[in-house]
């Protein structure tokens, strides 16, 4: 039971911890976080179905155009239901990106319907087997792809001249404006880049589970409490914190049964907490919310 | 001071009384009986709304051209969407209770929302025909007068033919059940602990699961464990195909018995490839000789929805088959009760004698102690074909 628990822990895990990086990304150089992360999510999967499996489009070209869509969509957020707000002082950004997140659910729900479909993938449909434990290669996928993407998000920050510059705003954005750093741009850049994590997940997640335009709902839920849990604004945290929830909600499962599942792991959550408020990673910034 | 009339006016005014009357009693025979129907037509299953709403229309039509009702009144369908949402559901039913005036209505694929509607019916005093929802309780409610009927599988006879099939079938000496975490699981639980101790035979255990797990692995490893050798399925098409997917993710070939949920959305494309290897119960079958009710229904069937090219393109059939004669029924009790009177129709209902239908011959359907027309005799067992649904054979 052990080995079954691990692999469906770490796969759902690393999917949380993916969406959950976007979450460090906008947080960490903005203070602001997009609430409407579990769209994106869903937004991914939807218009890779549409692509591949509607317009009949090899994945080669559904994947890219899908991420691209999400990257947009995140500069949307960022330009509708963040800058104005957090331009006049205003926290009222939190609200708006859920509601904005509400909004895309109705619109994709008016247009994909509300049936949900399957994206058939080769990744997902032939299990590896040892003894008594399968797996489909996408479950082994989804990790390389989580633990690669929190390598690119940590050294494209400490690495390269955006990084460079993305840290100088997140420091001082007063200085980083003085030396003619462009923060606002760098903010929405963050945002896309949030987004396309989020798409990534989603298009990861569908042949695994199906394609709905309710999705992202619970993923983005599961994927915030897992940022709060890994401090964040540290993107290794994160990943952590989401391989850690993974596994928690899937040995709970396992051991204690269906019932205890949701019990145990937000309550190993706001546990965890209790003992660090900053986050199991977290730094000692203070949390401007 | 008594007004008094002219000559004229006392001749012309019995003639428009008389002529009144008349036009006032054309007017009510054409008035439509409204048939209202509270069903998931969107969603994850929205195939089994429209398979009852096909279903019901094919029976309308059968009866609106033969004169239709009482005099000559037709019926005309009245459709709400509960998008499975038992809230939904219910404000669903009043509107068409108290706003459109149903004389009847029909319910859909869940239980929860059915269980919904049922405290609503029994106080409004206006008929319930459940044609999908199985869970036991609808129609044994403890209401008196109970104003709820149904044609259509109950879950306690439900889950005494699954593990009959399971033990027959496929020699299962320990199931394990994988059932949806809400009121049909519920009330699976029991009928299927019963039906085992009745079988003499154990389970490995019962797992839940949510609609929206994504991954039921946990579940199923923990039934592997407990020794289960079937696994007896209780849940709708979206995560009734999780918990296959699951299965194929593990490969584990057990044998998979289940309820039909799973035949009211797009089961086969979410379950992928291992999709044929349910077992799963229906009402009725289109495949195979055909009574006459039924080459005359598929007829109409093809006529009516050009999607309809034969047999396997009627899914899913327990919607289509149970409509059908659930509504012929009806039309006999509003014919017996002799009005649209909530509680005459249900006294009409009490009275219907005999029905050559679709699914069976039913004689004395209902009855002051039993309210489900269908028992375990009318069960058949099948498995999908690609995405056609087809008896189990051999």
């Amino acid at each position: 039971m052990l080995a079954t628990a691990l692999v469906s822990g770490l796969s759902l895990g690393s999917i949380y911890g993916l969406i959950a990086l976007g979450f460090t990304l906008t947080f960490a150089v903005s203070g602001t976080v997009n609430f409407a992360q579990g769209s994106s999510v869903m937004l991914g999967a939807v218009i890779c179905y549409a692509l591949a499996m509607g317009l009949h489009w090899p994945m080669l070209i559904a994947v890219p155009l899908a991420l691209v869509a999400c990257a947009i969509w995140g500069l949307i957020v960022e330009r509708i239901a963040v800058r104005p707000f957090v331009a006049r002082g205003s926290n009222a950004w939190l609200m708006a990106t859920v509601a904005l997140g509400i909004v895309l659910d109705n619109v994709v729900m008016v247009v994909f319907g509300k049936e949900p479909r399957a994206l058939p993938s080769s990744l997902a449909d032939d299990p590896w087997v040892i003894g008594t434990v399968g797996i489909f290669p996408l479950q082994v996928l989804v990790p390389v792809v989580g633990l690669g993407l929190a390598l690119a998000v940590h050294l494209g920050m400490h690495r390269t001249g955006l990084g460079l510059k993305l840290r100088a705003a997140v420091e001082n954005p007063d200085a980083a404006r003085l030396m003619s750093i462009d923060v606002t741009m760098l903010v929405a850049l963050t945002y896309a880049a949030a987004a396309l994590l989020a798409g990534i997940g989603g298009i990861l997640i569908a042949p695994l589970y199906n394609v709905a335009y309710d999705m992202g709902t619970l993923f983005g839920i599961k994927a915030f409490a897992v940022a709060i849990l890994g401090g964040l604004t540290n993107p290794w945290g994160v990943v952590i914190a989401g391989l850690g929830y993974g596994l928690v909600e899937a040995c709970a499962t396992t051991w204690l049964g269906s019932s205890s599942t949701q019990i145990v792991t937000f309550s190993a959550v706001i546990a965890a907490l209790v003992l660090a408020p900053s986050g199991l990673f977290g730094g000692r910034t203070k949390v401007r919310v | 001071m008594p007004t008094k009339l002219t000559r004229r006016q006392a001749l012309v005014l019995p003639a428009g009384i008389a002529a009144g009357s008349l036009i006032g009693r054309s007017v009510l025979a054409a008035e439509p009986i409204k048939v209202g129907l509270v069903a998931a037509l969107s969603g994850p299953s929205a195939k089994s709304g429209e398979g009852i709403t096909r279903g019901l229309t094919i029976a309308i039509d059968e009866i609106n051209a033969k004169g239709g009702l009482l005099g000559g009144r037709k019926l005309e369908l009245v459709r709400r969407d509960d998008e499975s949402n038992p809230a939904k559901g219910q404000t669903a039913a009043r509107e068409l209770i108290d706003r459109e005036g149903a004389a009847i209505l029909f319910g859909g694929i869940d239980s929860p929302v059915s269980l919904a509607i049922v405290p609503l019916v029994n106080s409004a005093k206006v008929p319930f025909m459940g044609v999908w929802a199985a869970a036991t309780n609808i129609t044994r409610n403890g209401a008196d007068p109970n104003f709820v009927f149904r044609v259509s599988a109950v879950d306690v006879l439900v889950d005494r033919a699954l593990m009959k099939y399971a033990v027959t079938k496929f020699g299962a000496k320990k199931p394990g059940l994988m059932l949806v975490n809400n009121g049909w699981g519920e009330s699976n639980f029991k009928g299927l602990t019963s039906a085992a101790e009745a079988a003499g035979i154990k389970l490995a255990g019962a797992e839940k699961f949510d609609d929206k797990d994504p991954d039921m692995t946990p579940q199923l490893q923990r039934l592997r464990e407990a020794g289960a050798d079937t696994i007896i399925l209780v849940g709708n098409a979206a995560p009734g195909a999780q918990v296959i997917k699951s299965l194929q993710r593990s490969a584990w070939a057990v044998p998979v018995v289940s309820h039909w949920g799973i035949s009211g959305g797009r089961f086969p494309e979410l379950a992928g490839s291992w999709a044929g290897k349910v077992h799963f119960i229906q009402t009725y079958s289109f495949f195979g000789p055909q009574n006459e009710v039924g080459k005359r229904v598929l007829a109409a069937l093809m006529a009516k929805y050009p999607d309809v090219k034969g047999p396997g393109d009627v899914t899913p059939p327990v919607g289509v088959a149970n409509a059908y004669d659930a509504m012929q029924l009806t039309a006999l009790a509003i014919a017996k009760a002799g009005s649209t009177d909530g509680s005459k129709m249900r006294e009409g209902f009490l009275a219907v004698d005999n029905y050559r239908g679709l699914i069976k011959n039913y004689v004395k359907p209902f009855t002051d102690e039993n309210h489900d027309a269908l028992n375990e005799n009318d069960y058949v067992m099948v498995r999908y074909n690609g995405d056609k649904i087809e008896p189990v054979t051999g």
